[in-house]
């Protein structure tokens, strides 16, 4: 409990005494940049070949000759959108991104460059962290739009070159009870994810005390901690607003 | 002149400064000294705001430093330099970025004289040609007077300096020294280093702070250190070899 009520004091920290507004517009774009693109690869590779596997198990799961094709396709639409995308991404993504801010933060920690940003009279927690937590909500649901679109685009290719679904019961599965709100659901997921990713992990990277041994720790508890973050938001979000 | 007044402070119940009180005068290169652990690395963080004291009182030219608030304990700190131990230069920025960093940060100078004024410190520390390779590319030394140069850009009245020869070889702990000293007299500082080299003692020591378990035993300077009746100090001293032999 004590750790909780630290870190709503640490994120109370990011806000305020802020510095000045043009100092954060070039970390925000760095931060973009390393966070975003730097994760391209990784989350586009996973969610192709997830959306091809549920493409593939789907189909092999469906036997009955009364169910027609295109609910294969409908499927990894609706579970690609609705779950795989946003959730799948994230956690991937709190070990790519989550344990790189743990362990910048707690080596910049431990070789007091923290502790020279502070003597500065520079808000270190706002300086350091703000941008990246800006930079998170801002990429991650590009990826994950992205990530939705290859996974479904990883099914299709699956599905037509192993022969279980035809390209025309594929593209009307897609289309067949189609609700938009499910993106709108993936999205907000996505944005209550990078908040969590990103804040847990600068939490445990800023309160390193030590030496590399703790980095280490550190960074291993910041993707442990988002992770289980991720599952309870999932659960909780999906509760509120599917239901 | 900065004032400390019986500056105190206990981590987990263990006393690590009980009452340490003393003065340090602008223009002078103040040496606090003391084996590992005594508290002279928790004293520096305490006065510059890293570790608030249990205790005691700051005094910068008589402004309450613990006291201030938010506001004022900025504008203190603008006046203050740090060099840290491990020089704590930003990995991710050049030698030159490091030093106009409180330039970037803390002033609204045009690009131009921020730039002026970071090479200006570079060339003061002989690191000018280095100003643009990273801090990993560069060695301890350099480091340390690229660390220096940040510290003074903003024309700090005060300068501390928290074990400024650590891991260096003697030459360029004397060369280190050296610049602290000059710089302390060309802009007249108030410089607090905290070390426990001897060759620095004997070197800029203009006035020295023996620390003791968290307690001040004496105070001097590198005359008086070796006529000390302080049987700690004493000890202290004699740690070292060649002290030993010089005083044969």
């Amino acid at each position: 409990m004590s750790r909780l009520g630290s870190y709503f004091i640490f994120l109370g920290t990011l806000f305020r005494n802020p510095e000045k507004f043009r100092v954060y517009v070039s970390l925000i774009l760095n931060e973009c940049t390393n966070i975003g693109v730097g994760s391209i690869f990784i989350v586009a590779l996973v969610n192709s070949f997830i959306g091809a596997v549920t493409c593939v198990q789907t189909a092999y799961n469906l036997t009955n000759p009364f169910v027609p094709k295109n609910i294969i396709a409908l499927i990894v639409r609706d579970s690609s959108i609705l779950e795989l995308a946003p959730t799948l991404s994230c956690i991937v993504l709190a070990g790519k991104v989550g344990s790189n801010i743990a362990s910048e933060l707690g080596t910049m920690r431990i070789t007091e460059q923290i502790d020279a940003l502070e003597v500065m009279g520079i808000n270190s927690s706002s300086y350091l962290v703000l941008p990246k937590v800006i930079a998170s909500v801002l990429m991650f649901p590009l990826l994950v739009i992205m990530a939705g679109f290859l996974a479904i685009l990883g099914g299709y290719i699956a599905g037509t070159l192993a022969g279980v679904i035809s390209s025309e019961d594929y593209v009307s599965g897609l289309r067949f009870e189609y609700k938009p709100f499910g993106v709108t659901f993936a999205l907000i997921k996505t944005v209550v994810f990078a908040f969590l990713i990103s804040t847990i992990s600068a939490y445990r990277g800023y309160n390193v005390r030590g030496g590399a041994l703790e980095v280490g720790a550190a960074s291993t508890a910041a993707v442990t901690n988002s992770c289980v973050a991720i599952v309870a938001a999932d659960f909780i979000l999906t509760q509120l607003l599917l239901t | 002149m900065i004032e400390i007044k019986n500056i105190a402070k206990s981590f987990g119940g263990r006393q690590i400064l009980a009452g340490v009180s003393g003065t340090f005068k602008q223009g002078d290169t103040s040496l606090v000294i003391g084996s590992s652990g005594t508290g002279k690395s928790v004293l520096l963080k305490c006065m510059i705001g890293l570790v608030k004291p249990d205790s005691g009182e700051v005094l910068y030219d008589g402004r309450n430093f613990l006291e201030s608030d938010l506001n004022e304990q900025k504008a203190i700190r603008r006046e203050m330099g740090v060099l840290f131990q491990g020089s704590a230069l930003f990995d991710s920025k050049t030698v030159l970025e490091n030093v106009r960093f409180p330039l970037d940060m803390l002033t609204e100078q045009a690009e131009s004289e921020k730039l002026d004024r970071a090479h200006e410190c570079l060339r003061r520390v002989g690191l000018e040609a280095a100003a643009d390779r990273m801090p990993s590319e560069i060695s301890g030394g350099m480091k340390k007077r690229v660390g220096i140069a940040r510290a003074i850009v903003l024309n700090p009245k005060y300068l501390f300096c928290d074990e400024p020869n650590s891991g260096l070889d003697p030459l360029t702990s004397i060369k280190i020294d050296q610049l602290i000293s000059e710089i302390t007299d060309e802009f007249q500082i108030t410089t607090v280093v905290i070390t426990h080299d001897m060759n620095s003692m004997m070197e800029i020591g203009e006035k020295i702070m023996f620390l003791y378990q968290g307690e001040k035993l004496w105070e001097g300077n590198s005359t008086t250190l070796t006529q000390s009746h302080v049987p700690e100090l004493n000890e202290f001293i004699n740690a070292n070899k060649l002290i030993r032999e010089m005083e044969k």
